[in-house]
């Protein structure tokens, strides 16, 4: 679907014309990125991390297919040959920083797409199916990334693989075979380390479908944008190209200054050392963190440090275990259910005034606790105060915003984007 | 560039009319964005392409020792130079002469067996074991295999004849079978490479 | 509807356990007891900061000292190697430390690396050529924990990577030895158990490594350097540094380059979303 007022495409040459008959790509590019998709004129710069992710994407998939020219899976020399990249590749160690850190900032810009979605409310209809693609992209990226940190074969790679898989054991009767078969061994070997590497390497093109979706979802109902108030008239709207592919183009130089700033400078600044020291199945590294963009999840899977039992009986309804897995998935997984659990008829935070506070003093300073609390060990305090932060974040999502939306008086919203923007607008005839 | 600046909406038409100066300088600095960000999008290119040659540690494989005491005359072994095989053959003095009695003129690589062996190790005929056609690894190193019709090495797989000098004789096979760097470090002992 | 009221039911039930938990002690039987206790051991950790001045290669600018990397290597092989491999480095990497060819070929020679008997196939030693890496002092983990108290010496390519803030702690290890404050250590009834040595810069302090530098002058430096101890943990650790990132003076020179071309690129990107939105800027005020 499309505005009225969008612009059609026109081939121009002879050859343009025979290629839009027969196969209409260039047509395609031009109502999806191009001057064909009218795209609301108010949009800020929470509006670029879509564009950033899928430049991220695009960066993992090339470096990555790359890396894979040189990398051997295999326990006895996958160490080794990272090392091989590093020293003897052509180049090797640039391309292994960007991958490295290119999926630091693939989760970075995606965290950011995610609480711009959160604020703005961008999971509302019309836009449900955008917002669960979304989240299924976001499961397959934690999975992605999870095998890819276990490929170096270092400590950390050995002995995450070995905790994550962990997780499934907490499952009740199948958890401790489905954990050897996830290994195909009783610890990680070969086969875990073989088909994760298979599976990184698909999985990254999956999440390339699953972003086709997600584009072509959004491109039904169109973009949401500040707010919150639906494209009514051609004044609201400008094209995307030239409009938001310069803004983009803008925004995508100063992502790229940062990155380069980390990959030439800082490269190892956001990886642990523990990963230059190979895989040792006798040692334990001191501190068993993943990477920083699990450390929320990680601080909600840890916060359950109890059996959930009947007072003052040994008897244990729920080990502690399958707690913390249960609430770390179900962390993510109740991000599905959002649109049904806020039923505010207005989206942006901007015009909620309740529900900003929530947003501004308690989701962000929980995820940030969150954030620090998984990384660090796991001692008091952060043992209290990620359980603290881990039932507000429940909370939150699952009794908090049905409430306010329910309960909340919104601020009055303009009549439409053009009046947002320009400060007057005539009602439509 | 043209699509580019035509596609403004109603709201932004009026700059459109701000005169021949004013459109020239705004095409200026996109021409120059968009070339920018491609030179930049090129260059990514270099490492990409790069990354594909051969990497510091197969450059480095440099050389290989080999003795050559205990080859008989008329005998021949194999061994790796830098991955490929590497024929040594200590030539009788019947093969020296079979050599030494072609016309060059004649050959289709033109070398005298002289200029495919070092001074005064005239019988040492050290090759790479690639056939210059399409690189299968010729007949004739081994013991009993056949020699080709010229009595140095066949190519089983299009059928070029090399002869006692590993000269390109018949077949399809365009160069004689390669001489690599070496130099003899004592009377027994060659470095290849 | 429902799923609101069943988001209501599950939020207040996890947070019904989060609390009560915290609150009610006895209710849950926990997993975790109280922190345990530190060891006095770390008490008598000290954070280095490596040595004075820092090294040549600190900072976005920082480049190699080639002096001192081969003073380092001098001292790798005079000391470290006894024990510790490094077995991610080959000889022919020295040419990047300005040895010549023949400089690297004659070191490499110096070196003993396996081979195997071209007549008999039997496993024997040859003196190393440049393509090879330099050699493991124990055949396998087993020997090299035999041969030191059962603690390997771990290997040394990438030591300055798998340490946080690699470089300064090799620095600081290597000087780090000594004896307790003997006052502090009877108070808490510290001692540093037999076979291992105090080193107020290891984490656990005990440490299985004897001071590997002894005394000043250890080694003899070929340009004259003065070998006191510190020189000589700063030119190991600068070393070692080079070992585990060859790259690292090339990678922060790239850096710059793609850095400046970045901000010229973006600048005029700036410029040219600026232009095309000339047209649709707001007319408030």
């Amino acid at each position: 679907m499309s505005f009225a007022w969008a612009k059609q495409y026109e081939p121009q040459s002879a050859f343009t014309k025979w290629l839009d008959e027969k196969l209409p790509l260039p047509r395609l590019v031009y109502n999806a990125v191009g001057a064909g998709y009218p795209v609301p004129r108010n949009l800020n710069y929470m509006w670029n991390f879509g564009v950033l992710a899928g430049f991220f994407l695009m960066v993992q998939i090339v470096t990555g297919v790359v890396l894979a020219m040189h990398y051997a899976a295999n326990s006895e020399v996958a160490f080794g040959t990272v090392e091989h990249i590093m020293r003897n590749v052509n180049y090797g160690w640039m391309l292994r920083y960007a991958h490295a850190n290119g999926a630091s900032f693939f989760f970075i810009v995606i965290y950011l797409h995610i609480f711009r979605g959160f604020f703005y409310s961008s999971y509302k209809a019309p836009r449900e199916m955008i917002w669960l693609l979304g989240v299924v992209i976001f499961l397959l990226m934690m999975a992605t990334a999870f095998m890819g940190y276990v490929l170096p074969w270092g400590q950390m790679s050995f002995w995450g693989a070995q905790v994550i898989t962990g997780l499934f054991s907490a499952i009740p009767m199948v958890g401790e075979p489905l954990q050897v078969w996830l290994l195909g061994g009783f610890a990680p070997d070969n086969a875990a380390l073989n088909r994760f590497f298979s599976l990184h390497f698909l999985l990254p093109f999956v999440i390339a479908g699953v972003v086709i979706l997600h584009i072509w979802a959004l491109h039904i109902p169109g973009s949401s944008n500040p707010t919150g108030v639906e494209v009514k008239q051609e004044s609201d709207t400008v094209p995307f190209h030239p409009y938001y592919t310069a803004k983009d183009g803008f925004g995508l130089g100063v992502v790229l200054i940062l990155f380069t700033a980390l990959v030439f400078f800082l490269p190892n600044a956001l990886g642990h050392p523990d990963n230059y020291i190979e895989a040792n199945p006798l040692s334990t590294p001191a501190h068993i963190v993943p990477e920083w963009y699990f450390w929320p999840f990680y601080a909600i899977l840890r916060a359950f440090t109890g059996d959930l039992a009947i007072p003052f009986t040994s008897i244990v309804l729920i080990p502690a275990k399958l707690l913390g897995v249960i609430a770390m998935f179900g962390s993510i997984l109740m991000w599905f259910f959002l649109p049904w659990l806020d039923k505010s008829p207005v989206r942006s935070g901007h015009y909620r005034p309740l529900f900003r506070k929530f947003f501004w003093f308690g989701l962000i300073p929980t995820m940030a606790v969150l954030f620090y609390c998984g990384g660090a060990p796991a001692e008091e305090p952060f043992v209290i105060l990620s359980q603290i932060a881990t039932a507000y974040y429940f909370l939150h999502f699952l009794v908090i915003l049905p409430i306010v939306s329910q309960i909340e008086v919104p601020k009055p919203l303009p009549f439409s984007i053009t009046e947002a923007v320009t400060g007057k607008d005539k009602p439509a005839e | 560039m043209a699509e580019m600046s035509g596609a403004t909406t109603p709201a932004g038409a009026s700059e459109m009319t701000e005169g021949a100066d004013g459109i020239r300088r705004r095409d200026w600095i996109h021409i120059a964005a968009l070339s920018t960000a491609g030179v930049g999008g090129a260059s990514l290119l270099f490492p990409l392409v790069s990354q594909m040659s051969p990497s510091a540690d197969v450059l480095a494989q440099g050389s290989t020792e080999v003795d050559v005491s205990a080859i008989e005359a008329g005998q021949a072994i194999k061994t790796m130079f830098r991955k490929q095989p590497l024929f040594v053959r200590r030539l009788t003095a019947e093969e020296i002469d079979e050599a030494n009695a072609v016309d060059i003129s004649t050959l289709r690589d033109p070398q005298t067996l002289a200029e495919r062996t070092k001074e005064g190790h005239g019988d040492m005929l050290i090759t790479m074991g690639v056939c210059t056609h399409l690189g299968c690894v010729p007949l004739g190193a081994g013991e009993g295999e056949n020699r080709g019709e010229y009595g140095g090495y066949f190519c089983p797989c299009h059928g070029s004849h090399y002869d006692t000098a590993a000269r390109i004789r018949k077949g399809p096979a365009p160069l004689n079978l390669v001489v690599p760097e070496y130099e003899f470090t004592s009377d027994t002992v060659v470095r290849v490479g | 509807m429902t799923i609101r009221l069943g988001g209501i039911i599950a939020g207040l039930a996890i947070t019904a356990v989060l609390v009560l938990w915290s609150l009610v002690p006895g209710f849950m039987n926990f997993a975790f007891g109280p922190a345990p206790e530190q060891q006095p051991s770390y008490a008598f950790y000290e954070h280095g900061g490596g040595p004075e001045g820092g090294f040549s290669f600190d900072g976005p600018l920082g480049t190699w000292d080639v002096a001192q990397l081969q003073r380092g290597y001098q001292v790798y092989k005079e000391v470290c190697s006894a024990c510790h491999s490094l077995k991610f480095v080959a000889f022919r990497n020295l040419r990047q430390l300005s040895y010549t060819e023949a400089e690297v070929d004659a070191e490499a020679k110096s070196w003993t690396v396996p081979g195997i008997d071209p007549n008999t196939g039997e496993n024997t030693t040859r003196p190393g050529n440049p393509t090879d890496h330099f050699p493991m002092p124990y055949p396998n983990a087993i020997a090299a924990a035999a041969a030191n108290n059962n603690a390997i010496p771990p290997d040394l390519s990438l030591i300055t990577k798998a340490r946080h803030d690699g470089s300064n702690y090799v620095y600081d290890l290597l000087t780090g030895y000594g004896e307790p404050d003997a006052a502090k250590a009877a108070k808490v009834g510290f001692e540093t158990p037999a076979g291992l040595h105090f080193n107020k810069h290891f984490p656990n302090v005990n440490i299985a490594m004897a001071p590997p530098l002894a005394i000043d002058g250890q080694v003899t430096y070929a340009d004259g350097t003065e070998a006191t101890i510190p020189q000589m943990a700063t030119d190991v650790a600068a070393f070692l540094t080079w070992t585990a990132e060859p790259s690292l003076v090339e990678r922060k020179q790239t850096g710059w380059f793609v850095l400046g071309f970045l901000l010229f690129a973006t600048a005029l990107a700036f410029l040219s979303y600026k232009q095309i939105w000339a047209g649709m800027k707001p007319k408030k005020k």
